[in-house]
């Protein structure tokens, strides 16, 4: 598989995965607000999704409904940040404004790429995840010095560092105002993850090659 | 067949979720083609989150073969479209609709400070005094402000 492929399907994951994540919000929000909010934000990390994908699987010569479905759990090639799941108010801010920062700078570096294509693509996305942004900084600026935020920051800020390259960790080591510890690395998926697969990829795999 | 012709036909789709405006209108739309049979439309979501993009292009499709063409409709996921990019008949028919068009797109991205400034229109009544609700709304492009002038809740299109 061709370095860009990989690197597209890295980023694609990552977006799917926060994408279900932040629609397990749907419904059962703390407001309705952010009901909209949560639901507003996974529709739009899974369009990312679909277009990451889409360049991919022109790569990889398949389609992008089959590299979000069809592989296996082990192949996907997203963070443990976004893998985690049921998680309470707090660590959900927390999460969100961590991968926010993180996606930030990982699109910055991707908008100067070479391939015209990627950077492309990472601008448009860039565009929009302005708004994504500013939902969690928002809520960050809401919480910061509330316990259970901090908290939540410090537990997951090794699995924020995992997000990114190893080169890019210190930028957000100082966007976030945090020491650079020992990041929880891609490659590794939990039982969470496997949980999640067997429930988004259970109506295709029932019926085979249905089209909807 | 034209590309005229096709930008006609393509005038007369209207989007999916704000059926007030066209395709068109919309700006999203980029460019036509035309080479022989084959027609080749090029088109940029508004979001790339927005769930209307499959019956979009399926509209797009199925509007050039009713022009006898053979159509080519691709999805360009870059930074081409901006809200600028809606005609100002758009704008006007959006406001009708009482949806508020955009502001415009500046040089720095847009804060939370201006979304929560008092710089926005009420769509229905014209008064500025009108606040945010929710940066985010019923789809990926909208937000949701309040107007006190007249008491109601309106949608803002976000500027992108």
């Amino acid at each position: 598989m061709s370095e860009r492929a990989q690197r597209l399907l890295e980023l694609a994951d990552d977006e799917l995965i926060l994408g279900w994540r932040d629609s397990e919000w749907t419904g059962i929000a703390p407001t309705l607000e952010e009901d909209v909010a949560f639901s507003s934000i996974a529709q739009n990390e899974i369009g990312h999704a679909r277009a990451l994908y889409e360049l991919a699987a022109r790569d990889l010569g398949t389609t992008a409904d089959a590299l979000a479905f069809d592989r296996s759990p082990e192949e996907y090639r997203s963070a443990p940040l976004v893998e985690l799941r049921r998680l309470d108010w707090a660590r959900t801010i927390a999460r969100h404004w961590l991968y926010e920062t993180a996606d930030e700078l990982r699109l910055e570096e991707l908008k100067r790429s070479d391939d015209a294509e990627v950077a492309g693509l990472a601008a448009k996305m860039d565009r929009e995840e302005v708004y994504h942004r500013m939902h969690a900084q928002m809520w960050a600026d809401r919480l910061r010095g509330d316990e259970r935020f901090e908290a939540a920051v410090d537990e997951l800020w090794p699995y924020a560092l995992g997000v990114l390259a190893p080169e890019q960790r210190a930028a957000l080591a100082e966007r976030v105002g945090r020491e650079e510890v020992d990041a929880v690395e891609r490659g590794e998926h939990s039982d969470e993850l496997r949980e999640l697969w067997n429930e988004m990829t259970m109506v295709r795999r029932s019926i085979p090659g249905a089209t909807w | 067949m034209t590309e005229a012709s096709v930008w006609e036909a393509l005038a007369e789709i209207p989007d999916p979720e704000i059926p007030v405006i066209s395709l068109v209108d919309l700006g999203v739309v980029r460019d036509v083609a035309i080479d022989g049979d084959h027609v080749r439309v090029e088109f940029t979501p508004t979001f790339l989150g927005c769930p209307a993009l499959e019956v979009m292009r399926d509209a797009m499709a199925e509007k050039v073969r009713e022009l006898g063409g053979e159509p080519d409709v691709r999805v360009i996921s870059d930074d081409s479209w901006s809200s600028d990019k809606i005609t100002p008949e758009g704008r006007e028919k959006l406001r009708a609709a009482g949806l508020a068009p955009p502001a415009p797109r500046e040089a720095t991205a847009p804060t939370l400070v201006q979304l929560q400034s008092s710089a926005f229109r009420c769509p229905y009544c014209g008064s500025t005094d009108t606040k945010l609700e929710n940066i985010f709304g019923p789809t990926p492009c909208r937000s949701v402000r309040y107007c006190a002038g007249c008491r109601q809740p309106f949608e803002q299109f976000k500027t992108i």
